[in-house]
């Protein structure tokens, strides 16, 4: 129970993983709340990769990190950037009121 | 061992809290400074176990770049005030039992997985040599960043740099009535279309229209 162990981490990792999916699924309210939901997620595998790294004396997991963040800055920019150019085309950003793709 | 671990328990539960306010908070902008909580909780972790690089990276790079961008659009498109729908929408819609669905198998399979697992006793000693001892994280983190994965990392900076291009060009437009600088006619002007010699009779003077 004190012994903080690699499970513990990777609990976190998971009940945090889950809780961005639910936020995707269940996101009635704009676009930008699922981007939130999305960088939640990848933090949930940011947690995984460190903790394994920690644990297991690797450092592999913590330069895969570094690189995870990257691609997550990079696709919150160009992820915000289609939003806002959506809204200015459009004029909301509402789920429900996106059906133009029929899907 | 038990500061560790109560240190442990308050960062993971303020982490989960703000979580499931980042997805469940009415106001968009609250979801945004949950999602900062969530990140500064998490970085305190990392900063706990012993990856203090990768937490103060990404105290920088989320909570003062990303978050702060989300900030931005969620203040410049004005949906802070849309209130969120959760459970009164509009048709009968299935969103809902299959979200939470998917969400909790997804989930128990990651606990399955998690706690029916175990690791060979000897994997530690496979993996150790990378780890130098008596150097900080960031001396070691160097030195495997830029021998190793040198050109994962020139790619990660060319991905920056495609993604800082794309938002440019994807926001971009051009609108009537503002003046904007023009190069190319800056610099082709030449001195026959600026300057023009007149020569002047005396007593008449010279008309200019302009």
């Amino acid at each position: 129970m004190f012994e903080v162990s690699l499970g513990h981490y990777l609990t976190l990792g998971a009940i945090i993983f889950t809780i961005g999916i639910i936020g995707i699924f269940l996101n009635r309210k704009n676009v930008i709340v699922i981007l939130m939901s999305i960088e939640l997620i990848l933090l949930a595998v940011n947690i995984n990769l460190v903790s394994f790294s920690i644990f297991l004396q690797d450092l592999s997991g913590q330069i895969f990190t570094l690189f995870i963040l990257t691609v997550a800055a990079a696709e919150a920019a160009i992820g915000l950037a289609i939003i806002v150019v959506y809204y200015r085309n459009a004029g909301t950003i509402r789920v429900e009121e996106i059906e133009n793709l029929k899907g | 061992m038990l500061a560790h671990a109560i240190f442990f328990y308050f960062f993971s539960f303020v982490a989960i809290i703000s979580a499931i306010m980042v997805t469940v908070s009415k106001n968009t902008v609250h979801s945004v400074f949950f999602l900062i909580l969530d990140f500064i909780s998490i970085s305190c972790l990392f900063i706990m176990i012993g990856a203090e690089f990768l937490g103060m990276i990404m105290l920088i790079v989320y909570v003062g770049a990303v978050a702060v961008l989300f900030l931005f659009v969620v203040m410049m498109l004005n949906v802070a005030q849309q209130k969120n729908q959760w459970f009164k929408s509009s048709e009968t819609s299935t969103h809902i039992p299959v979200g939470l669905i998917v969400s909790l198998i997804i989930f128990f399979e990651l606990i399955i997985v998690i706690g029916g697992w175990k690791y060979k006793p000897d994997i530690i000693k496979n993996f150790s040599d990378s780890l130098i001892s008596n150097s900080t994280n960031t001396h070691n983190i160097g030195s495997v960043l830029y021998t190793e994965y040198i050109h994962l990392f020139q790619i990660s900076g060319m991905i920056l740099l495609v993604a800082m291009i794309g938002a440019i060009v994807l926001t971009f437009r051009k609108r009537e009535g503002v003046k904007r600088q023009n190069y190319f006619s800056q610099i082709s002007r030449e001195k026959k279309q600026g300057v023009e010699l007149v020569e002047v009779k005396s007593n008449e003077g010279i008309k200019i229209d302009v």
